[in-house]
């Protein structure tokens, strides 16, 4: 293979730096769509039986003093041969009591008698709690990342530990940001999917700096960049055939359920575990490694330089 | 030569009786697993009809609701006074009929519920939102005193008397109409009602003005301290908010379930030919244990008490990923190895050898992070992070060891003798 992944580190260094920069211009001006795990809420998924409109849901939904304004989508699920199975709408208002609810539901029973207690879904989180999910979230993924940085520098040794780490913030920063520039709602199991792609990145990561480690037994320092490009090589059949077959498993799930069910929760989990594995692969190869080699020349310049 | 060959040939019958045994070992713990009824039957038969993975709320549908109990003036939140709103709600659940009530106090003032599997969860949230009412009804249907009355329900028992009793006490108001109810109706029956079910009706033996009365009856112990939690429950001292509450129809649940499934078996399937392609014969070895791998995962899902959740069904579908890659690392390497030209047998050797260290220390890095997520998470979360690193164990185990003795195996039938097995071209 002629490409060389080292020498071309300064495009994909680049590269990185702009989604990165992109990313904080998205976080600062607009955030994150917080959902209600994290923000708390009521949300009402109502499965309304087939054949009405977003008109009749607003006649209904006008007339209740919490739900003015409140952000109405329409949802289709879909049975195996792909007919329309339900129809629903799913409505997201601020926190409302449990007596605020039932007389909700009942407003909707009196335009839609046959809304039964089995087609419907109401989540309710007050603001004590969702608070409470957020620090738990947030302690979360400093332990997390704690416990890699002590794992890699036992296994390895610092400076892979430190290039490994980089590449996966970097990861998990990407992902944070896509979320943030295309308004995905962000509630618990997001939280579960940043931790995957932890395991999956550095996962990713260490086969190319176990190749490393095995190569760098027979050369010299002024061959490491050489060194670099040979093991990222080696181990890129390995690193492609196992994305690809984790991206195709998760496509799978993910056009189930935008296909079969419509929208909801599970895709926005779903689509930050195929943008981590994305991301993921693409970090080692050009991240991760690259920077090993960097930090390394780093500390040899420090160490000749005279005191 | 002749023994050799048969030899081979009985290595041979050996290799495609083991695959047999584990496609059908596959079939019949996915029937289980999946609640089939092939699968229930089976169950029938060993009389272990319960087995079955356990499904979340999000799944199986039902209602999760965490309440927080504040103070209202007189009482103090304390341990007796959540344990008595427990009593309540779980007496109230009962009577929905849910068959396994999840009813428990968390940290010193909150209280968590879980009902899975129920047809009406709204109903469910609504009695369980409802205020405790106790009172006391003469015969004539009057209420005689409430809740608000009863300063003290005790079950005690008496030096030199036998049999256990309630004690009451009652505050001033409570006591005059007491006194006046007890003249009137003496031997005839009080009713006691908590929400408007009867749980006691002693007959009036005495008149009682001061304000102490007992209620006897052919209690054991229990049942008197059981009666007088009923009965300290009925005036709930503490107000209950809501701080969460998750209601997910049956419907909407089984839904996502289904279609989950079969984007897993279509993911696999994919998977599976993906291997087959690139590595040929090994492809297929790995297409087996990774067969295995499933029944393995599922098989600890159905016996251990864990939960699956719709996360929990993304993380085994991502560690059919995780599965695959342990074969795959395995396969590049026995490749390197035949490209740097060692024997067949040497490079199956090599190869897993030098496999091992990258699978561990991979995998290792996701283990830490279900460890975390089982730690400081709850809910769905937590039943993704169980079913992940369930996943991973069970792919670490079988790619060295199944898939091993496998390739071991085929090896010896001579199924691969030359490096073609792998996908690499002889050279």
């Amino acid at each position: 293979m002629k490409f060389n992944f080292v020498s071309n580190r300064k495009f994909s260094y680049a590269f990185s730096l702009i989604l990165i920069l992109a990313g904080i211009l998205s976080l600062i001006f607009s955030g994150l769509n917080l959902g209600i795990d994290f923000a708390g809420g009521t949300v009402f998924h109502l499965n309304l039986g087939s054949g009405f409109t977003l008109n009749e849901v607003e006649a209904v939904t006008g007339a209740v003093p919490e739900l003015k304004g409140a952000a109405l989508q329409l949802v289709q699920g879909r049975d195996l041969q792909g007919r329309i199975s339900t129809e629903g709408v799913v409505i997201k208002s601020a926190y409302l009591e449990e007596g605020r609810r039932s007389a909700i539901l009942a407003s909707f029973r009196d335009s839609w008698p046959e809304l039964g207690p089995e087609d419907l879904r109401v989540e309710s989180v007050g603001g004590v709690i969702s608070g409470e999910l957020a620090r738990q979230s947030l302690t979360a993924l400093v332990v997390a990342i704690a416990g890699m940085i002590v794992y890699i520098t036992i296994r390895f040794e610092f400076r892979f530990a430190l290039a490994a780490i980089i590449a996966l913030l970097h990861d998990i920063f990407i992902i944070i940001a896509i979320f943030s520039i295309l308004r995905i709602e962000v509630n618990v199991p997001f939280i579960a999917a940043i931790l995957t792609i932890f395991g999956y990145s550095v996962n990713d990561t260490i086969v190319i700096f176990d190749r490393i480690r095995e190569n760098i037994v027979r050369k010299k320092r002024d061959e490491y960049a050489e060194l670099v490009d040979v093991s990222i090589k080696q181990s890129l059949v390995r690193t492609l055939n196992t994305s690809l077959t984790t991206f195709t498993v998760l496509l799978a799930l993910l056009v189930g359920f935008y296909y079969f069910i419509g929208s909801f929760d599970l895709i926005a989990f779903v689509v930050a575990l195929l943008i981590g594995v994305v991301v993921g692969t693409y970090s080692s190869i050009f991240i991760a490694a690259p920077l090993w080699l960097d930090l390394t020349g780093l500390q040899r310049r420090r160490a000749r330089r005279p005191a | 030569m002749g023994k050799e060959r048969q030899k081979r040939r009985s290595r041979l019958l050996l290799f495609v009786i083991i695959c047999l045994l584990l496609a059908g070992s596959a079939y019949l713990v996915f029937q289980i697993a999946l609640g089939t009824d092939v699968g229930r039957k089976m169950l029938a038969w060993t009389g272990k009809e319960d087995l079955g993975i356990k499904r979340g709320l999000d799944i199986a549908g039902g209602l999760y609701v965490l309440l927080e109990a504040v103070e209202t003036g007189d009482e103090e939140v304390d341990a007796d006074a959540i344990e008595r709103t427990v009593a309540v709600i779980r007496m109230r659940v009962d009577e929905l009929g849910v068959a396994e009530p999840v009813i428990l106090p968390q940290g010193d003032n909150r209280i968590r519920i879980e009902l899975p599997d129920i047809d009406d969860p709204e109903k469910a949230r609504e009695i369980i939102g409802r205020t405790a009412r106790l009172s006391f009804v003469d015969p004539e249907g009057t209420e005689v005193i409430t809740g608000a009355n009863l300063r003290r329900a005790q079950a005690m028992r008496d030096p030199g008397e036998p049999e256990p009793f309630v004690s009451l006490e009652l505050d001033k108001e409570g006591s005059e109409n007491f006194a006046r109810a007890t003249g009137q109706f003496l031997g005839q029956k009080i009713y006691i009602l908590l929400d408007g079910e009867i749980i006691s009706d002693p007959v009036v033996s005495a008149v009682i003005t001061d304000g102490h009365a007992r209620i006897t009856g052919r209690y054991t112990f229990e049942e008197a301290a059981e009666l007088a939690l009923l009965l300290r429950s009925g005036s709930l001292p503490v107000e209950l908010i809501e701080l969460e509450s998750r209601l997910v129809g049956p419907t909407l649940g089984r839904q996502t379930m289904n279609v989950s499934i079969y984007a897993a078996a279509a993911g696999l399937a994919a998977a599976l030919l993906y291997m087959l392609f690139f590595y040929r014969f090994a492809g297929l070895v790995s297409g087996v244990s990774l067969l295995f791998y499933l029944t393995l995962v599922l098989g600890s899902l159905t016996l251990l008490p864990t939960t699956l959740t719709l996360p929990g069904i993304a993380g085994l579908i991502l560690s059919i990923g995780m599965a695959v890659d342990a074969n795959v690392l395995i396969f590049e390497r026995i490749k390197d190895e035949l490209r740097s030209g060692r024997t067949v047998h040497r490079a199956i050797e090599n190869g897993f050898q030098r496999a091992f260290r990258t699978i561990l220390d991979s995998n290792v890095t996701t283990i830490i992070a279900t460890v975390v997520l089982f730690a400081l998470a709850s809910g769905p979360v937590r039943g993704f992070a169980v079913t992940l690193f369930i996943g991973i164990v069970c792919s670490m185990f079988t790619a060295i060891t199944l898939t091993r003795s496998l390739m071991r195996l085929a090896f010896r039938a001579g199924l691969m003798r030359s490096s073609r097995f792998v996908g690499v071209k002889a050279g």
